[in-house]
């Protein structure tokens, strides 16, 4: 078990998997000259972090959603053409309804394990954007982004895009009640464009609303075309990051010129590949036990019905939510009609929110005028602006998802629901910037807290009584590997601008953009708390303070922790 | 427990064992390009180092390896289990279901029985391998070097250097009139492949600004398709409402689902005291009987939820709140117009009918239709 | 959201029930059963069945006692006479109950909602304040007070019947009623405060008179524009989709997309965090380092 020989092809002797694993091996090498790029590749080294799985959480539900998918496109019919329904759900038994709606409920009813792949796919396209969202968190709030992986992050900017956008094209095509309805908001949205708004809209539906086009066209789209370009984008994401090595958090040993990890062979092919089948098992069970878009209940796409409580699925509740709060403002443009209470929450705020998101790593850039690699991750509150930032940006996002769903919590807080649209729209403009302002705060806090330790040690709880009778509380003494991590960071002063005019007094021309760069800089590290400096570590140290274990400690402290969690 | 590997593992990576055992931080190496090294003259404390956490439970305790390889073989043997069990599951479980009653129960028992097997043999052999890795597997945590992924500076010059050459050798920056030729060519390209996608609909016409209601159309009760007489509303009444003329319509094909799109209507009661009518509107209301669009002007959900006692109209989509006492004024949320009103009148009969059309386009607003 | 788990019992019976529906001896089953039912209400001189000789004496003790219960119970919001109370600034008490019918009261008081706690937005469901034969003697002093809607019988609710059509109120209910009350039945938000309730587990009869009323805010479907058998179906439908059970597993609310996402965060996202913790601890380590 513990001596196994690495696979070198033509191994004699070894174990016949090995053997035959080295065959294989062999083969492929003497094609393609394999060994040269498996030996380089081999032992590629991955750190390990439970924050570094989040985007292996949302490809393998995405690889999920592929799988499924095939299995439904068998039974699916994506066809608006209308028939008389005679399966097996009952109350539904001779009513006309499209053969989208009738071929969903026949897979769902009278396919065994259809109605498993549909909760299947439905659970892992919730999951994968949530698990998209939240990997884009990580990255943003760490400054994974940054050189030289801003093209990554480009990448994944446009994988949630085309995710979110598969997820409602996908939402649409049963034809039930509420898919119906989403695209009903769709048109309302469409015809809000200027100029062109009414033709694109009778172009996209094949004429007049509903028509009997939409679903045949959404369909090639949702199962051919987006998932196509998030296939060939993730590919790229894949290899941009085999290539450039994943980030780690900074400590001990750790830093941008080194990667320290466990090597992608043997030990993340069993995690990674082992993770794969956790995901699919977690979906698989829920999809087992907790029922998703019961679409028999909603009832097939009627454009003269609607029930209450009707909501998109998560990731567009922010845009619906958009919608519900925004003031009723139209514009008369010179006998024309502008809608802005539909044009900017449907097609402004996503490009206010897309664009800047886009953007961030060169705007950051800008800001730092920092150019150089970085592969050791900020601890987010290093950078208290930017994690502010982004805090700012979550409040915000999430005031506009409970706007979405501003009726369906009316009913659980038993609040009217006017008032809860009214509170949003005031909390949308005014909380983001407190939210911002508090993130800030708790993060300048947390870096004084680790000053304060790497200077005088950890706080222990235990008071001391000198013998003339002072009170002190006992400081415990910071390994070095403690300290260091607490350290590791860079130390970020803000810009000053060059000089206005140089010393025989001619005016400096960038004169006007380095002051505003500095300006922006000073909003971003004017009031961080710095590390303290050796000079200030030694001087406390002097005055007997000094709270950092050399050598030998560490190891026993290190190797004390072990005993506590060998003992578990 | 070092593995025999570490020598074959040649420079990229060296083994973070060896920096423990010898207590040297991991030396940096010499960098060129634009990765610098991070200023260390002001750092408190230096790196100390790759600290490797040592030997594992089952590394140094063979009862513990083996206990750890029989529990992860024994998830595998399980999810095999939980495979053929699966198969089983499909076969019993049938869901040929009952002719009067339908198929529920036995499909809930299917997807539950299918969906656990299933889950759990994926849950299981992933556990497994990362238990497998966890525990048993002995690689340790190495380090790795990057290198920077900027191209060494000769191979940066060389690679510009026949960049221009072959420029030059193409003349793209002389010959001007092939170059802006070629470009003007790709520039039109994409001209034809949005004509091409012309015939994806009609143009509008004046499709938007009409429906199939019109002077003399009686109002006949949705699903149902009756029609009314003024003395079967009651005072708080509310009837969804579709056009005789909508029936005409072929029962397949897109024209009665288009127009279920824009024709349907809510006829209710209220005192005809209540009724504010604005100039114009004092008659298209019989007797308290009045009727509005059921199509939002905001983005187009039907809206019929209507509040007796207060005349108002609430749009479940966003919320939009209408009053039909008063002309279909908006008095919540995001619509900007009120709701259009169809005029009604009694025909021969004693039936209700359209005046007319409605006098304004339905539902959202649409650049050419105004804000009138 | 236990809709799943509890019930088996119930849904088997109901399933053998249907499945030998077909039976050529159901259909004199039913009848045989409808009979003895019908026989039995008959016995019980329940008041909607009560011979028209023996009635009217019965009937006027009835009022007698309704009057009574009214004037202690009613009275202070609705007046006396039902006629309602209205202060000086002109905003409504109680409004007038007469012409309201048996039906109205039927719903208002068998469902607890009247009487009212406090002055609220709406009045809400709660336990029911009268016993069976209080509120029959309560609906019929309103009753005598001016003609209306009269409680529906055994008959008009019998949801088994062989005209009912379970599809046909689906749509029913899809055009008159899922606006407010959603397509599952469980209700919604309406403005300020008021809202529709959830149908769930609702009598049959109480639905009907809500529909034939408009009891609070809902507007009125009067028999002749919903005629009884468009109630029968939608009230069939209704039973229908709450019997049934959640093919997919967990209900959770029935209530769409966005108590969805939110699973799918807590426990999907939520769980597979937790998978990925465990998957990056390393294994208990060696007690001592050799």
């Amino acid at each position: 078990m513990s001596t196994t020989t690495p696979p070198t092809p033509g191994t004699n002797g070894a174990h016949p998997v090995v053997k035959s694993a080295g065959r294989v091996v062999d083969f492929v090498d003497q094609r393609i000259t394999a060994s040269n790029w498996l030996k380089r590749n081999m032992r590629k080294v991955f750190p390990d972090h439970w924050s570094f799985l989040l985007g292996e959480i949302a490809l393998y539900s995405f690889i999920l959603l592929l799988l499924s998918g095939v299995f439904l496109t068998l039974w699916f019919k994506p066809s608006m053409a209308h028939v008389y329904y005679d399966g097996a759900y009952v109350p539904m038994r001779g009513i006309l309804i499209s053969e989208a709606y009738a071929s969903t409920l026949d897979l769902s009813f009278e396919v065994r394990g259809g109605l498993l792949m549909r909760q299947v796919h439905h659970w892992s396209t919730l999951v994968f954007l949530a698990a998209m969202s939240v990997h884009m968190l990580r990255i943003f709030f760490t400054g994974a982004f940054r050189k030289p992986r801003e093209l990554n992050w480009l990448i994944g900017v446009l994988l949630l895009v085309l995710g979110v956008a598969n997820g409602f094209t996908g939402y649409s095509l049963p034809d039930d009640l509420l898919s119906g309805t989403g695209l009903r908001i769709i048109e309302g949205g469409v015809l809000a464009v200027p100029v062109v708004g009414t033709y694109l809209s009778y172009f996209i539906f094949g004429g007049e609303y509903p028509g009997e086009d939409i679903i045949s066209r959404l369909y090639p789209i949702h199962i051919l075309l987006v998932p196509g370009l998030i296939l060939a984008l993730v590919v790229a994401h894949l290899m941009m990051i085999w290539y450039q090595k994943h980030t780690h958090w900074g400590g001990a040993g750790k830093t941008d010129e080194n990667v320290v990890g466990y090597p992608f062979f043997p030990i993340y092919v069993a995690k990674a590949g082992g993770f794969n089948f956790i995901v699919f098992g977690f979906i698989f069970l829920m999809a087992a036990t907790i029922q998703v878009n019961p679409l028999w209940f909603w009832g097939p796409y009627d454009p003269s019905q609607v029930t209450a409580g009707t909501q998109p699925d998560w990731y567009v509740g922010f845009l619906d939510g958009a919608l519900r709060v925004m003031p009723p403002w139209e514009l008369d443009i010179f006998g024309y009609n502008l809608t802005l209470s539909v044009l900017i929450p449907a097609l402004v705020l996503p490009g206010l929110i897309l664009v800047p998101l886009a953007l961030y790593p060169w705007l950051e850039q800008k800001v730092t005028g920092d150019t150089r690699e970085h592969h050791v991750l900020d601890r987010p509150r290093n950078v208290p602006v930017r994690t502010g930032l982004g805090v700012a940006f979550i409040v915000f996002y999430i005031l506009l998802w409970i706007a979405g769903g501003n009726d369906f919590f009316a009913t659980v807080l038993n609040m009217p629901v006017n008032w809860i649209s009214r509170f949003l729209q005031f909390s949308i403009i005014l909380m983001p910037p407190l939210a911002f302002w508090i993130t800030k705060r708790i993060c300048l806090g947390l870096q004084r807290r680790d000053r304060d330790k790497v200077l005088h040690g950890r706080e222990t709880g235990t008071i001391m009584v000198s013998p003339s009778g002072e009170f002190t509380e006992r400081h415990a003494p910071l390994s070095v590997g403690e300290a260091y991590a607490l350290t590791a960071h860079e130390r970020r002063e803000p810009i000053e601008p060059g000089p206005a005019t140089d010393p025989n007094g001619i005016p400096n021309p960038a004169y006007k953009r380095e002051r505003r760069q500095a300006r922006l800089s000073r909003f971003y590290f004017g009031d961080v708390v710095q590390k303290p400096t050796r000079e200030e570590l030694e001087h406390t140290h002097h005055d007997g303070h000094g709270e950092i274990t050399e050598g030998d400690t560490r190891d026993q402290s290190a190797a004390g922790d072990h005993i506590a969690s060998g003992q578990q | 427990m070092s593995t025999p590997n570490n020598e074959e593992m040649s420079g990229e990576a060296t083994s973070a064992v060896q920096a423990r055992d010898s207590h040297v931080p991991v030396d940096h190496p010499e960098q060129t390009g634009e990765v610098e090294r991070r200023s260390t003259s002001a750092d408190p404390i230096p790196d100390p180092g790759f600290h490797d956490p040592g030997p594992r439970y089952t590394d140094v305790e063979p009862k513990a390896a083996k206990r750890a390889e029989r529990q992860i073989a024994g998830m595998f043997i399980l999810a095999s289990v939980f495979i053929v069990a699966s198969i089983a599951a499909y076969i019993y479980f049938g869901i040929d279901g009952d002719e009067a009653t339908g198929n529920i129960g036995e499909v809930q028992a299917s997807n539950f029985a299918l969906g656990i097997t299933l889950g759990m043999a994926f849950l299981l052999i992933g556990v497994g391998a990362v238990q497998w890795s966890r525990a048993l597997m002995t690689s340790p945590e190495i380090v790795e070097k990057r290198k920077p992924l900027r191209s060494q500076d000769d191979v940066r010059e060389d690679t510009l250097a026949s960049f221009n050459t072959g420029t030059e050798e193409t003349g793209f920056g002389r010959r001007t009139m092939i170059r802006n030729s070629l470009l003007g060519a790709l520039a039109l390209l994409p001209l034809p492949a949005i004509v091409l996608l012309r015939d994806l609909g009609p143009l509008p016409g004046d499709t938007k600004e009409n429906t199939v209601w019109a002077e003399g159309v009686r109002l006949l009760t949705d699903v149902t398709y009756q029609p009314i007489t003024p003395e079967q509303m009651e005072l708080g009444q509310l009837v969804n409402v579709m056009p005789a003329t909508y029936r005409d319509l072929p029962e397949h094909g897109p024209d009665r689902l288009n127009e279920r799109a824009k024709s349907p209507v809510m006829l209710i009661r209220m005192l005809p005291e209540e009724i504010l009518a604005a100039e114009g509107r004092d008659n298209w209301h019989v007797d308290g009987i009045i009727a509005y669009s059921k199509i939002c002007t905001h983005v187009g959900c039907p809206i019929s939820l209507y509040e007796r006692t207060t005349h108002h109209m609430l749009c479940p989509c966003h919320q939009s709140t209408f009053d039909l006492a008063d002309n279909g004024k908006v008095i919540f949320g995001p619509a900007t117009r009120p709701l259009p009103q169809l005029p009604l009148a009694v025909d021969s009969e004693g039936y209700l009918v359209a005046q007319s059309d409605f006098t304004e386009p339905v539902g959202p607003s649409y650049w050419e239709r105004g804000t009138r | 959201m236990s809709r799943s788990s509890s019930g088996r019992g119930g849904r088997w019976l109901s399933r053998v029930l249907s499945t030998r529906r077909r039976h050529p001896l159901a259909a004199v089953a039913v009848l045989l059963v409808a009979l003895f039912a019908c026989g039995s209400a008959y016995a019980a001189l329940s008041p909607s069945t009560v011979p028209a000789a023996v009635s009217q004496t019965a009937q006027s003790t009835q009022v007698e006692e309704g009057r009574q219960l009214f004037a202690i119970g009613c009275a202070s919001c609705h007046g006396l006479g039902g006629e309602g109370l209205v202060r000086e600034d002109g905003t409504v008490i109680g409004p007038s109950l007469v012409g309201v019918g048996a039906a109205s009261v039927d719903f208002q008081v068998g469902t607890g909602r009247m009487p009212m706690a406090a002055p609220a937005a709406q009045a809400p469901r709660k336990p029911v304040a009268y016993d069976d034969e209080q509120i029959a003697a309560l609906a019929a002093f309103v009753a005598s007070l001016a003609p209306g809607p009269e409680i529906p019988d055994d008959a008009m609710l019998d949801t088994s019947a062989d005209t009912v059509d379970i599809a046909r109120g689906g749509l029913l209910f899809r055009t008159n009623c899922a606006q407010c009350h959603n397509t599952t039945g469980q209700g919604g938000a309406l403005t300020y405060g008021q809202e529709a309730p959830n149908l769930t587990g609702v009598e049959a009869k109480h639905i009907y008179e809500a529909m034939r009323t408009g009891p609070q805010a809902m507007p009125v479907f009067n028999d002749e524009l919903l005629t009884p058998e468009d109630k029968l179906d939608i009230i069939a439908y209704l039973e229908n989709v709450e019997s049934q059970p959640d093919p997919g597993g967990l209900g959770i609310g029935r209530a769409g997309p966005v108590s969805e996402g939110l699973w799918a965060w807590l426990v999907g996202i939520g769980g597979l965090i937790a998978f990925a913790a465990w998957i990056v601890t390393r294994s208990a380590s060696a007690r001592s380092s050799s």
